[in-house]
């Protein structure tokens, strides 16, 4: 029998969520509600199965998420009786952070950067699971799947540990972390082909269907709630569209599609020119962004 | 196109893992670039991000420099150079291709290493001005060191030779020369230009005279070898599965074979048989499974298995169960590796500590010349003896890669430091060096898994020194560690019966209690000394007759109010009454120490907590 590259990538990331399970004390995947958390939950369940998931989930709930992605996740933890614990950065609610008058760098920095840690802190994990991918940006393509972050969880990105074979380190010393990436080697492509064949459950914004937006920055933005104010110059139009990455709603831009499936999804990757995260505002802030987000704990 | 055609394709898609290596000026950057743009697994955005960062930092004029697109960090694309590895993907009607793009530079041999340690076919860039240089036989030595088979010399920049026939002939002939020794399953030459193109997708008019394939095409076509089909079974176990109490199962990766339900495997550190009665795979349960699955396996009986076991064929299999090995170590930080020095080294499903006893020879990885040495210093590789505190189960790494490598961790600052492919077993019996070696503090304490260190309690009479000392042993006893309590009042009815309490006599006192404490530490020992030692000169002289890092100074801070409030033997009122002479703290003098390893405040917290707080420490800095 010859496995596929989709088996050897599976394999792969089983055998390194298992690896965290028997080497740390106290490990979380991060559960950011999209389609490769989705995956990522799917072979932590694979990893163990007959039993149940040995660590907790987290979702960093920035309160700017999508109402759909909320009410996806709630359902999904229920139905897989899930150990999820949502975090809230309440000093940035109580200072009235958010997307729109703080800035997509601020409002990323306090409600995604700042929450994270504060919530590694609080639960003292000593490894987070995380769904990042080596082909999504280039300073992803550097970085290892076990990715030390020490006691202010910063990385730094000329300091890393080499990683050879299949063997990780994983000492660290006390309130030391580790990021792990058990999805290092797959691609966009490869996400959503295992999607299609494990038949796993997706938030409903993947999928195209007519819903209300503006356009704003050269970019369609979904009017999900009352707290986007709509400015004079701009009208809500309602089209046919659909989100290749999700995060939170104002920063998010939609992409006109026709796609309602799996399938039509992948054709529409197929023939697409555009790279999925051209949809994320934040990453083109400046040259290197991600680099230095990275840095300061970012995922 | 029809989307289960398209999953077909797909699935039916080998995946290749190519190692890329060339210096900063062989043009890697630019091949890996080029073969990303014509596969056409750029994205346009990307594209024109890589177009405005060519103005800023290209090297190509006006042209689009495809190098971009591949150094992520900011300090690569700053300086024009590749740092680190970098993983890139990219596909073609044939093949999924996982690059691992690595520097050339000596410095950056480690890295190099760890690229090829994941790697199926490794590209060795030869710049076509430049010839066969130093660095070429360096990484083909490595190359053949990692135990890659497949190897393509691409012999790039053929456009700034005109296209010399000759030129690249000559060129393969000293390739082949030096590379006589090392034995690739396949070597490949194409003459290339990563800037233009030729012969990476397209073969080129320009190069007329060369029949082979173009790079893809030679790529696509290389066949990684299957398992045999009498390959046998091997799965080390990672995980034991029994998180609940109705199922207990052992998963791990297979590393060598095949399983199917029923077969009978054994256990290999206790040969116990066992019968495999149900097979979970990634796909569900299943009644076989191959190498490099991740699979959950149950036995017909519950048996004595954990994690750093490994389940194999009963018959005919190559595995050692064995404390020394001798292998070749690629040294990855900057401070040196020192043979006898304990380490900590890591296996597919096991660590231990373990130490390089001995430094055969260093390799000269330009020349291939063996050199004598003592250490081995950053990038450097050597041929060495391994000798770890527990049997571990591994295969030599030309039968087994994933059975035959390991890392090297320092200690204390958790760095991997280095990495290594085991070579052969060495057998006590036939193992010259072991014999010459005498038994020393490390050996003796590694039996016991510790490190031995002085703990020196020092504080005021009352204090509570021995309490928390005698807690603490207690304790350090009860997590299997050896232990020896020295203790004023007790060594003061026999060593030092003859001393009494002046100046001179204390400082003899404490002299003496020095002395046995080294030897107690060179016993292997945790040294618990448990005296007032009032004055820091004794103090410092106990530090300094031991290494440095084990004298862990400990002072209980109790003051002297309090001292003389508990005063549990009544010695503070017959000093004050005048009956006790030279007592510290009343008339006698007591030093504070300036910088002890560690403060107990005994006014805060109980005897045992600050007990806990030393086995804490003692933890953090890896004594226990």
């Amino acid at each position: 029998m010859k496995l596929s590259h989709i088996d050897k990538l599976e394999s792969e990331s089983i055998h390194i969520i298992r690896e965290v399970a028997s080497e740390f004390v106290n490990p979380v995947m991060l559960y950011s509600i999209g389609k490769d958390s989705s995956v990522m939950l799917h072979l932590a369940q694979k990893a163990f199965y007959p039993n149940k998931i040995p660590f907790k989930f987290m979702h960093i709930d920035t309160t700017w998420k999508f109402k759909e992605m909320i009410n996806f996740r709630d359902e999904i933890s229920k139905k897989y009786n899930l150990d999820l614990l949502v975090h809230i950065n309440q000093e940035g609610v109580r200072n009235n952070i958010n997307p729109i008058s703080s800035g997509s760098k601020i409002h990323t920095d306090v409600m995604k950067t700042q929450s994270l840690i504060q919530a590694l802190d609080k639960y003292k994990f000593d490894a987070a699971f995380g769904g990042a991918r080596r082909d999504e940006e280039k300073s992803r393509a550097k970085e290892r799947i076990f990715s030390f972050r020490d006691k202010k969880h910063r990385w730094d990105p000329k300091n890393q540990k080499p990683e050879l074979w299949n063997l990780f380190n994983t000492k660290i010393d006390q309130g030391e972390s580790v990021r792990v990436f058990p999805l290092s080697n797959w691609t966009e492509i490869d996400i959503w082909q295992y999607i299609y064949q494990e038949n796993i459950p997706l938030v409903p914004l993947y999928f195209s269907k007519i819903r209300p937006i503006i356009r704003r920055n050269d970019m369609m933005i979904m009017v999900d709630d009352d707290r986007l104010k709509i400015k004079e110059n701009e009208k809500i139009e309602q089209k046919k569209v659909r989100f290749r990455t999700l995060g939170c709603y104002p920063l998010t831009a939609a992409v006109e599609s026709d796609a309602t499936t799996v399938e039509e999804i992948i054709i529409e990757l197929l023939e697409s020119k555009y790279s999925e995260r051209q949809g994320r505002l934040i990453d083109n802030d400046q040259i290197g962004s991600m680099e230095k987000k990275k840095q300061e704990g970012y995922f | 196109m029809d989307i289960e055609t398209f999953f077909q394709n797909q699935n039916n898609k080998k995946q290749l893992k190519i190692l890329t290596c060339g210096s900063v000026d062989d043009g890697k950057s630019t091949l890996i670039g080029r073969l990303l743009f014509d596969s056409k697994n750029i994205y346009s955005d990307q594209l024109s991000q890589t177009k405005i960062e060519s103005e800023k930092y290209g090297t190509q004029g006006k042209q689009i420099d495809l190098a971009l697109l591949i150094d992520g960090l900011q300090a690569e694309r700053e300086q024009g150079i590749t740092i680190d590895v970098a993983y890139r993907y990219f596909e073609t009607e044939k093949c999924k291709f996982i690059i691992a793009d690595t520097p050339g530079h000596e410095e950056y041999t480690r890295n190099m290493v760890t690229g090829a340690s994941n790697s199926d076919v490794g590209i060795i860039l030869v710049d076509a001005t430049k010839g066969i240089l130093d660095q070429t036989k360096r990484h083909t030595f490595i190359l053949s060191l990692l135990g890659i088979e497949n190897i393509i010399v691409a012999v790039n920049k053929m456009d700034l030779i005109n296209y010399d026939e000759k030129k690249f002939k000559d060129i393969i002939a000293s390739f082949k020369n030096f590379a006589r020794e090392f034995n690739f399953n396949l070597q490949k030459f194409i003459p290339i230009s990563a800037l233009v193109g030729d012969n990476v997708f397209q073969k080129n008019k320009n190069i007329s005279w060369y029949n082979g394939k173009s790079l893809i095409d030679e790529l696509e076509e290389i066949s990684l070898k299957e398992p045999l089909e009498e390959e046998i079974f091997s799965l080390p176990v990672q995980f034991v599965n029994r998180l609940s109490s109705d199922f207990r199962g052992y998963s791990g990766t297979i590393t060598s074979g095949k399983i199917k339900v029923n077969d009978e495997v054994q256990v290999f550190s206790s040969k116990e048989k066992i019968k495999i009665i149900k097979i979970l795979t990634p796909k569900g349960e299943s009644d076989f499974a191959v190498k490099g699955q991740a699979v959950t396996l149950t036995l017909d009986k519950e048996v004595d298995i954990s994690r750093g076991d490994l389940l194999c064929s009963v018959k005919n299999h190559n595995y050692f169960l064995s404390d020394q090995f001798a292998s070749h170590i690629i040294w990855m930080n900057k401070e040196q590796m020192i043979p006898e020095r304990n380490y900590i080294f890591k296996f597919i499903n096991f660590q231990t500590i373990g130490k390089i006893t001995d430094l055969v020879h260093k390799i000269n990885i330009n020349s291939f010349e063996k050199i004598a040495s003592k250490f081995l210093n950053l990038n450097e590789i050597g041929y060495t003896k391994v000798a770890l505190n527990k049997n571990t189960i591994f295969n030599p790494y030309k039968n087994n890669k994933k059975l035959g490598s390991f890392v090297i961790i320092d200690q204390f600052n958790n760095q991997t430091v280095g990495a290594g492919v085991i070579e052969y077993e060495l057998r006590r019996a036939s193992n010259i060096s072991w014999h010459q070696m005498s038994i020393n503090k490390n050996l003796r304490s590694s039996i016991n898994g510790q490190k031995p260190c002085v703990l020196w309690f020092t504080g005021l009479s009352g204090s509570g020194k021995s309490t928390i000392a005698n807690i603490i042993e207690q304790k350090l006893h009860k997590l299997g560690k050896h232990t020896y309590l020295l203790d004023g009042d007790n060594v003061r009815h026999g060593l030092n019966k003859d001393l009494g309490f002046t100046d001179v006599d204390r400082v003899e006192n404490i002299r003496r209690i020095s002395e046995v404490s080294r030897l107690m530490v060179d016993a292997g020992l945790i040294t618990i000394v448990s005296f007032i030692s009032p004055f820091k000169s004794e103090r410092k002289m106990a530090r300094e007759l031991v290494d440095s890092d084990e004298f862990i100074e400990i002072y209980v801070n109790t003051s002297i109010e309090e001292c003389e409030k508990r005063d549990p033997k009544g010695l503070y009122k017959k000093a004050r009454s005048g009956k006790l002479k030279n007592f510290t703290g009343i008339d006698s003098n007591y030093e504070i120490p300036s910088s002890p390893e560690i403060i107990l405040e005994t006014k805060i917290k109980s005897a045992e907590e600050l007990a806990d707080e030393v086995i804490l420490y003692l933890k953090q800095y890896n004594k226990i």
